[in-house]
């Protein structure tokens, strides 16, 4: 650490001690305290002075983290703003206005608002530029028609983040754009989804002529796909990230709690395969412990899709062993009722939920073939996929049967 | 706090590496290793040994080395794997000397550290950290015993013996040269990597151990084991990076195969792959530097590395198609080292053994 580094990691400190201080995490309303802790800048330290930063490096929010977490006080969101934490803060940042940034950090940060996002469509899954959802101009505001799909915390969500179509002459990518939505305004209609596991984490959207005002567009009219980027490259750090920061964390955990505790559970080739999985886990860990290392500064790029594949992998491969490891248990299922949950609890669960919802890991938030093509042309440079849609006006596009 | 990244240094002293090997050591002279008649690269070795210091990376200061560490170390193990570089780097700049190093020894290790002197550890280069050490025997008339598939025996001056004694293991140095010596080299899957069975008959040596053997002989093997995953990282980019490239330039059906996604996907996956081997190297190497986990992070990286080096090497092959069988192009250079590393210091089956043990996963 430089004499620089030095003296930013001290006053940082004081400024963490001195927010400690003046709110004790311990007895202030969490959303008090967030809010101060917003206002002391020490939000998201590489944020803009104002919005929640202080225009640091993004290698000291960790240090923040830390500390604030060691004297107990609240996570940032208050805990259950995944989606606006994950993905809707990054994207502000990086695209809102300074009245945008004020108007939506803070609330988001303190839980006062918990962020849905409204991007895939019945149309529009690995093809999301292709969304249907149409938003017009009418005065100062947006009229927004259309049908989202697979939006998770939808039914508590007081915002969201959409994508919608404000131009159907200009080739697909051209004619999106990027809004922050109120979800409590009229016409706003959300359904829950079932899934294999049993339970409804998703949701169905329904907007029916909903107001969105031109002051909640993120980025140009017509710029929505490059917005749309950000998000998805931060949302698949976000997944990448759930591999965990200490060994054994996560699915692995389960298993090795298990080996561990239960000896009747074990034979000789299982354990090479437990040990297989170990390593990769391991591993994974610190691939993404070193792409968080070499991810100091600004937005993340592509990387995060070589995480998110690799989690999804490993998930499918664990949950699928964890089964097999327990022969009489594992026949059993623990609850096949419509819940809906607020997060996704992989861990409090039984092994035969963890297998089927991480299903589920290749294909949400871009599918592992998709991020392949991802990593294969955005990173190594290798040809695209040729695309018949690409020049073509997207009303005259061949849109074939929803999905 | 464990940093998986490379300091300013660690990229000056790469490229330095990586210069002279790419002067040194181009892929058609790297082949001459499997000519009829033994290649000489002894002019390579002795510019990165003595030339650019790299000889004494490990070895302190005060003993007349860089006082640098594994970091380091793994840096030029990296650009040795990237150029195949038949180089007694690892047998002679690792093993040799951490085994010296760590048993007290101080005069061979000088010389060592200088570039002037060569040596070799006389134990099969498949031996795992965890195997019990089977030293030669000592007796009135010197070291009797043989030992087999010894790295780097035949370019060493001096021979580092793991020696049973009355009161357990002793380490003892011998000239290659002496009476009572032979080496024999030995044909090999990868000739650039040259092995040779050691047949003691009678040889007069000097014990060094002033502190335990097994112990030395250990920690060799384990910094050995750490280090050879930035080998096989470096042999895991090169077959990535070439046949990237190639797919790019290859044209079939009236397109780059680049463009195929059967083609594109195995490279993704192979990206995620070495990337993910750089993690485990990078981890095993900080590891030993810090003295801080090293056991597991040596483990974790040979269980991972060694499949992921192997793979790409092979994947180099296949996406070439015949021109990656052929004699002519380097890529079996790679796959012949690639294979081979797989199996020194034990294969990724012993290595997922030995880490069952130190995290406590017991077989049955």
């Amino acid at each position: 650490m430089g004499i620089d580094e030095q003296a930013i990691a001290e006053d940082l400190g004081a400024r963490v001690r001195a927010l400690l201080d003046e709110h004790d995490p311990t007895s202030s309303d969490p959303r008090d305290f967030l809010a101060a802790r917003f206002d002391a800048g020490l939000a998201w330290v590489h944020f803009p002075r104002g919005s929640g930063g202080l225009e640091l490096p993004r290698s000291f929010q960790s240090q923040v983290e830390a500390d604030l977490a060691a004297a107990g006080a609240p996570p940032g969101g208050g805990g259950r703003n995944g989606i606006g934490m994950g993905m809707a803060a990054p994207t502000i940042a990086a695209f809102g206005s300074a009245e945008q940034q004020r108007k939506f950090l803070r609330p988001l940060f303190t839980g006062e608002h918990i962020y849905c996002q409204l991007f895939s469509e019945p149309g529009a899954g690995s093809d999301l530029a292709g969304v249907a959802t149409r938003a017009v101009r009418d005065g100062d505001d947006w009229i927004v028609n259309g049908q989202k799909v697979w939006t998770s915390g939808a039914q508590n969500a007081q915002m969201a983040i959409l994508v919608a179509r404000t131009d159907p002459t200009v080739p697909k990518h051209q004619g999106l754009t990027y809004f922050v939505c109120d979800m409590t305004v009229g016409g706003v209609d959300v359904r829950p989804l079932r899934q294999i596991t049993g339970e409804a984490e998703f949701n169905e959207v329904f907007l029916t002529d909903v107001r969105v005002p031109d002051a909640n567009r993120l980025g140009a009219v017509g710029g929505g796909w490059k917005v749309a980027t950000t998000t998805l490259n931060n949302e698949r750090v976000a997944i990448g990230s759930m591999l965990g920061v200490t060994r054994e964390t996560g699915m692995i955990g389960k298993v090795t709690e298990a080996w561990r505790a239960e000896p009747q559970l074990r034979n000789p080739a299982m354990h090479d395969e437990l040990m297989r999985l170990w390593v990769e886990a391991e591993v994974a860990r610190l691939t993404g412990l070193r792409l968080r290392q070499r991810l100091t500064a600004g937005q993340p790029g592509p990387e995060g899709a070589g995480m998110k594949v690799t989690f999804a992998r490993l998930a499918q491969a664990i949950s699928g062993f964890e089964i097999e490891l327990h022969p009489e248990s594992g026949l059993r299922y623990d609850d096949w009722t419509m819940r809906q949950p607020e997060v996704v609890d992989f861990t409090g669960r039984e092994p035969g939920y963890r297998y089927l919802r991480a299903r589920g890991n290749s294909i949400e938030g871009g599918t592992s073939e998709i991020l392949r093509n991802t990593i294969a042309e955005r990173i190594l440079g290798l040809p695209p996929e040729h695309r018949v849609d690409k020049d073509i006006a997207y009303k005259d596009l061949d849109k074939g049967a929803a999905r | 706090m464990t940093d998986l990244l490379y300091s300013d240094t660690e990229e000056a002293l790469r490229d330095s590496v990586r210069r002279l090997f790419a002067d040194k050591c181009p892929p058609e002279s790297v082949m001459r290793a499997y000519g009829p008649a033994p290649h000489d690269f002894s002019e390579v070795w002795h510019a990165l040994a003595a030339d650019l210091g790299m000889a004494g990376l490990l070895v302190p200061e005060q003993l007349g080395g860089a006082g640098a560490g594994a970091r380091e170390a793994a840096v030029v193990m990296e650009e040795i794997g990237r150029a195949v570089a038949p180089v007694p780097f690892l047998s002679s700049a690792v093993l040799a000397t951490v085994a010296l190093l760590e048993s007290g020894e101080t005069e061979t290790v000088k010389g060592l550290a200088a570039g002037s002197l060569t040596a070799a550890l006389a134990l099969p280069l498949s031996s795992a950290p965890d195997d019990a050490v089977a030293g030669v025997a000592v007796g009135a008339d010197g070291l009797t015993g043989r030992v087999t598939s010894v790295a780097g025996a035949s370019e060493a001056d001096v021979l580092v013996v793991p020696v049973t004694g009355r009161d357990g293991l002793e380490l003892h140095t011998v000239s290659r040269d002496a009476a009572g010596v032979d080496v024999s080299p030995v044909l090999t899957l990868d000739m650039t990597r040259p092995l040779g069975n050691v047949e003691f008959s009678g040889a007069a040596s000097s014990r060094v151990d002033a502190a335990p053997a097994e112990a030395a002989v250990r920690t060799a093997l384990e910094t050995g084991a750490a280090l050879l995953a930035s080998e096989q990282l470096g042999i895991a980019q090169w077959c990535f990076d070439t046949t990237l490239a190639y797919v790019k330039q290859r044209k079939q059906f009236g397109r780059a195969i680049g463009s195929y996604q059967a083609i594109k996907h195995r490279l993704a996956d192979l990206w995620i792959e070495v990337n993910s081997a750089a993690a485990a190297a990078r981890y095993a190497a900080d590891t030993a530097a810090r003295r801080d986990g090293a056991a597991i992070g040596a483990a974790v990286a040979q269980a991972y590395c060694s499949g992921a080096a192997v793979h790409a090497a092979e994947e180099c092959v296949q996406l070439h198609g015949g021109i990656g069988m052929t004699w002519e192009y380097p890529a079996h250079l790679y796959l012949k080292r690639a294979k081979s590393d797989q199996l020194a210091f034990g294969t990724a089956y012993r290595h997922r053994t030995r880490l069952a043990d130190l995290v406590g996963l017991p077989v049955s």
